[in-house]
């Protein structure tokens, strides 16, 4: 079982909904990731969105797009963001990391390349934003032989027959958008979400994430009620953003943020 | 929209392989060569394949939430191809609006001055809006019509596409928005205010290297948002399927007028095509219908911008690499780490690190060949024939003069070269008179 099965399992078996914070790596620099990581583990994140900084994000919204410009300002290079997860490994064997990003910097490297490496430096998971399952046939199968899960984004714009295809190459869990828009977007519709859920779950036996537009504790309460995964990524890169020029404090300030997440997820869940 | 080979006649038919296969070595030769019915059968081209591909490039590299969005846009392009009536409204626009046929005009001075082959040019500048952009703009407009879609958005780099957006816009009464680079709106003021007299809303925009490539990415985070009631009209034959292949047909209107024109004016085929190349459009446009024509060369001609060397410059297919970006696979201008890096053109419009996947298959293919000239080399050629036949070009279409002027003198003067003049230089008067440090 892989370290993302299994932590969904273990979740399940607990009646626990995750919690996936998603940071850009190398934001606001390359020190501040690795130690923002173990905080947010600390916080309660279950498992970790890792962003790879491209210079043209096109399926982002305005908050994420400048914080991969912040980071790519003293290129954060993929072999870089692997760095970080091995270095972050050396004291976390448990904690799910996924990469999250574009294709062009994992098509430069080689998929077979790639997948080894990302691999080796202990990546569990992989999420294309450009890469749907019509054009990733021979990601997936790099990704496979290496044991990584390909993790597929599925939209308010996902019909019952995208629904399939995607299911039959996705591993891990499958990431809801909730919303048509970019990452950072307005406000999600809780009666339309729960409604394409459970078209989801009738089709796809894996674990369902919800993100885009979750922005406070009380949204992501009333997601948990329906998710098994609650993902949060502008409103903690905004936060981010804003100590720019303090990063010092960046690990301590977004563990408050997600402490207050969990402890509204953690409601959720009991009630 | 079907392309119409009628002229070709049956000797045009099984060239295209062998064409490939003679690759990069095949030279300009004259049409009695390539009616050799020695040659090898082998299948007409057929490319893309239903996914988008070209061979390796194209394809459909975009976020989810588009994926059935442009399965119901490729859906809708098929079924109106074969519609009687989109196609009749579809040729009435381009002949009453757009004032086509353009012409075919030979530059007998510039030809006689240069001492080598006999230069026509395709008159693209003379449409409505002054460019080949419009060709594309009217077809997909009449398509988002057809569609239902209320609200058109578009991308623009030089401003010629938004601006040939914004009027078909206007005259079908639809909303539309124009994303342009925030160095371009500055560089392109006067297209900027064009593009606001006929209604439009130009957005700034601010991310990344704030140029054309940005400009794209705003329009696609534009799309996701509002793609229920949204149509966006690619400017050029970059993009996800069906956007190549779409804005390709659309195009290939120039192709046919032309081939038709020539066999008229000359009793047979030129012995070769040049075209300026940043995404492609106007390039795939004029190619397209000659494809099969094995005796006739077609040249590419990107912009070197500082020259190759200097790393300055929008030329992707002759010093860039493949990979994915804007939704296809093609070639890039980026680093190492798969980062798209900044171009450098004297053209706007040619300023673009990736190009269309056609051309990406027609370069590997061998079909069709791809060089670049330098802003210095374009400039040269826009005072050569402006002063030589009264005729003021783009500074885009200014690269394929360029190449013009290399390749005239090589041939015979009973050889011909037909030239995409794909739009006129009034928009780059600023640029011009700046380099020559005067202010207007």
């Amino acid at each position: 079982m892989s370290r993302i099965a299994g932590c969904f399992a273990d979740l399940a078996a607990r009646g626990r909904t995750a919690l996936i914070p998603f940071v850009t790596a190398g934001d606001p620099d390359l020190a501040t990731t690795v130690p923002l990581m173990h905080a947010m583990v600390a916080a309660g994140a279950d498992l970790i969105e890792l962003g790879v900084p491209f210079s043209d994000p096109m399926a982002d919204g305005p908050v994420i797009q400048r914080a991969s410009e912040r980071a790519l300002a003293h290129h954060t290079r993929l072999r870089d963001v692997l760095d970080m997860v091995r270095k972050f490994r050396e004291r976390d064997a448990a904690t799910p990391v996924i990469l999250m990003g574009y294709l062009n910097p994992i098509e430069i490297l080689g998929y077979a390349a790639f997948a080894a490496q990302a691999s080796a430096a202990g990546v569990d998971g992989i999420l294309v934003v450009d890469a749907p399952p019509e054009e990733s046939g021979e990601l997936v199968t790099s990704l496979r032989q290496a044991g990584i899960d390909l993790v597929y984004l599925l939209a308010p714009t996902s019909d019952e027959a995208r629904i399939r295809t995607i299911g039959a190459v996705a591993s891990g869990f499958v990431y809801y958008v909730s919303v048509k828009g970019v990452t950072g977007a307005g406000h999600l519709d809780l009666a339309d979400v729960d409604a394409k859920l459970a078209e989801i779950r009738r089709l796809i036996p894996l674990p369902v994430g919800v993100g885009f537009g979750i922005k406070d504790a009380e949204t992501a309460a009333r997601v948990a009620r329906m998710a098994d995964a609650v993902i949060v990524g502008s409103a903690i890169v905004g936060r981010i953003e804003a100590l720019t020029m303090k990063p010092e404090h960046i690990p301590a300030a977004i563990g408050d943020f997600l402490a207050g997440l969990r402890a509204a997820i953690d409601g959720a869940d009991r009630a | 929209m079907a392309i119409n080979h009628a002229e070709a006649g049956s000797e045009a038919q099984g060239q295209t392989q062998s064409a490939a296969q003679s690759g990069a070595q095949a030279k300009v030769q004259s049409v009695t060569q390539s009616e050799d019915q020695t040659a090898a059968p082998s299948e007409a081209y057929h490319w893309p394949d239903a996914r988008g591909h070209f061979g390796p490039y194209g394809g459909l590299f975009v976020p989810e939430t588009l994926m059935r969005p442009l399965d119901e846009l490729t859906r809708a392009y098929a079924r109106y191809l074969q519609d009687p009536d989109f196609l009749a409204e579809l040729d009435a626009d381009l002949r009453d609006y757009v004032g086509r046929p353009s012409p075919i005009y030979h530059a007998e001075r510039w030809s006689r001055e240069l001492g080598g082959a006999q230069i026509f040019l395709k008159r693209e500048d003379l449409n409505h809006t002054g460019a080949h952009k419009v060709n594309n703009t009217i077809g997909q407009a009449l398509l988002a019509k057809r569609m239902g879609k209320t609200r058109i958005i578009a991308e623009t780099g030089a401003g010629q596409h938004g601006v040939a957006s914004a009027t078909v816009a206007a005259r079908l009464g639809l909303e539309c928005v124009v994303y342009m680079g925030e160095i371009d709106v500055a560089r392109q003021e006067a297209n900027v205010y064009r593009m606001r007299l006929l209604g439009a809303q130009v957005v700034a925009v601010k991310s990344g290297s704030r140029t054309l490539k940005d400009a794209l990415n705003e329009a696609m985070r534009d799309w996701v948002t509002n793609v229920d009631n949204t149509f966006y009209i690619i400017g050029t034959v970059a993009g996800p399927h069906p956007y190549p292949a779409m804005v390709r047909d659309f195009q290939a209107v120039i192709g046919r007028e032309a081939r038709a024109q020539m066999l008229e004016r000359l009793g047979r085929l030129p012995d070769a095509l040049v075209a300026c190349v940043g995404g492609g459009s106007n390039a795939i446009g004029l190619f397209y219908p000659f494809l099969e024509d094995a005796g006739v060369e077609l040249i590419g001609v990107e912009a070197a911008g500082e020259g190759l060397a200097s790393g300055h410059h929008a030329a992707p297919l002759c010093a860039g690499r493949p990979g994915v970006l804007h939704g296809s696979r093609t070639y890039l201008m980026e680093d190492s780490d798969g980062q798209i890096i900044e171009t450098h053109s004297i053209s706007a419009g040619l300023d673009y690190p990736g190009v269309g996947p056609e051309h990406a298959w027609l370069k590997d293919s061998g079909r069709a060949r791809y060089v670049a000239v330098t802003d210095e080399e374009a400039l040269a050629a826009f005072h050569t024939l402006t002063r030589t036949e009264g005729i003021i070009p783009a500074l885009e279409s200014s690269h394929a003069l360029a190449q013009v002027a290399k390749l005239a003198p090589t041939l015979r003067k009973d050889q011909a070269i037909l030239v995409n003049l794909s739009g006129r230089g009034d928009k780059d008067m600023h640029t011009v008179a700046a380099r020559e440090g005067l202010t207007l």
